[in-house]
């Protein structure tokens, strides 16, 4: 469990890092599951939990040599994920934010949200070697 | 010139040369810090011509673009140019993926990115 604030999370995020290095992934996909879980975790505290310092974030971590999965859930009322704008539209295309679950799916090989929308799980299976 | 927590800002010629001194950028209170100095240099310092090295940058979430995205939007509010170079692949895809190589001038080099202001 982590708190909602600011920076949060890069301990548990260092030791999953640090386990794909361990496991010799390649950078591409260490710096992908870096980004999916930065972006997952910044969602949480910010959009979620909202940074109310009183919530948590629930971060379970499950890896294989092949295989990462990294369950992210915050303690909010849920989103729906399909009525966020798509940011590479050109009528959005100039927005501050919103950039987050693009990045997310394109970077893991599976992201799924639960029904509520409080819970997002990551996945990604390891690219063969170079 | 004003001191920089996150930048490095120097003058070539008539261009504003600015590397950013966190080869990780994601920290939320880093990136409002990083935003408000880049901003300073526009709104503040009236530089028109900015270039944005990301030598030694090895990570940026989408929170540091949308800072990216405001800047241009203040210098170009502001009749200037800004480009961006040396960008890693894997933060270029981040670009791509994002669309946004198509609202920025993205250079390969600082070189490249001088002679084209």
């Amino acid at each position: 469990m982590i708190p909602s604030k600011a920076g949060a999370g890069q301990r548990v995020m260092k030791e999953v890092l640090e386990q794909l290095q361990r496991c010799h992934w390649i950078n591409h996909d260490i710096f992908g599951v870096h980004l999916a879980m930065q972006e997952a975790l910044v969602n949480a505290i910010k959009h979620g939990n909202r940074l109310d310092t009183r919530k948590q974030v629930h971060v379970i971590c499950r890896m294989s040599p092949e295989l990462v999965r990294i369950e992210i859930a915050d303690e909010g009322s849920g989103f729906d994920p399909s009525k966020v704008p798509d940011p590479t539209d050109p009528e959005h295309l100039e927005h501050p934010s919103g950039r987050g679950i693009v990045l997310m799916r394109n970077f893991m090989s599976r992201i799924e949200y639960n029904d509520v929308g409080n819970c997002v799980t990551l996945e990604k299976s390891r690219a063969p070697a170079e | 010139m004003a001191g920089y927590r996150r930048l490095e800002v120097n003058d070539v010629g008539d261009v504003t040369v600015v590397r950013f001194r966190d080869q990780k950028i994601l920290d939320d209170l880093n990136i409002q810090e990083l935003g408000q100095e880049l901003f300073q240099l526009v709104e503040t310092e009236n530089r028109t011509k900015l270039l944005l090295s990301f030598s030694g940058v090895d990570f940026l979430s989408s929170s540091a673009l949308g800072k990216l995205i405001t800047l241009d939007k203040k210098v170009k509010a502001n009749a200037g140019v800004l480009k961006l170079c040396q960008i890693r692949p894997e933060i270029y895809e981040v670009f791509a993926i994002t669309r946004l190589n198509r609202l920025f001038d993205i250079k390969d080099d600082e070189a490249d990115a001088l002679a084209a202001f």
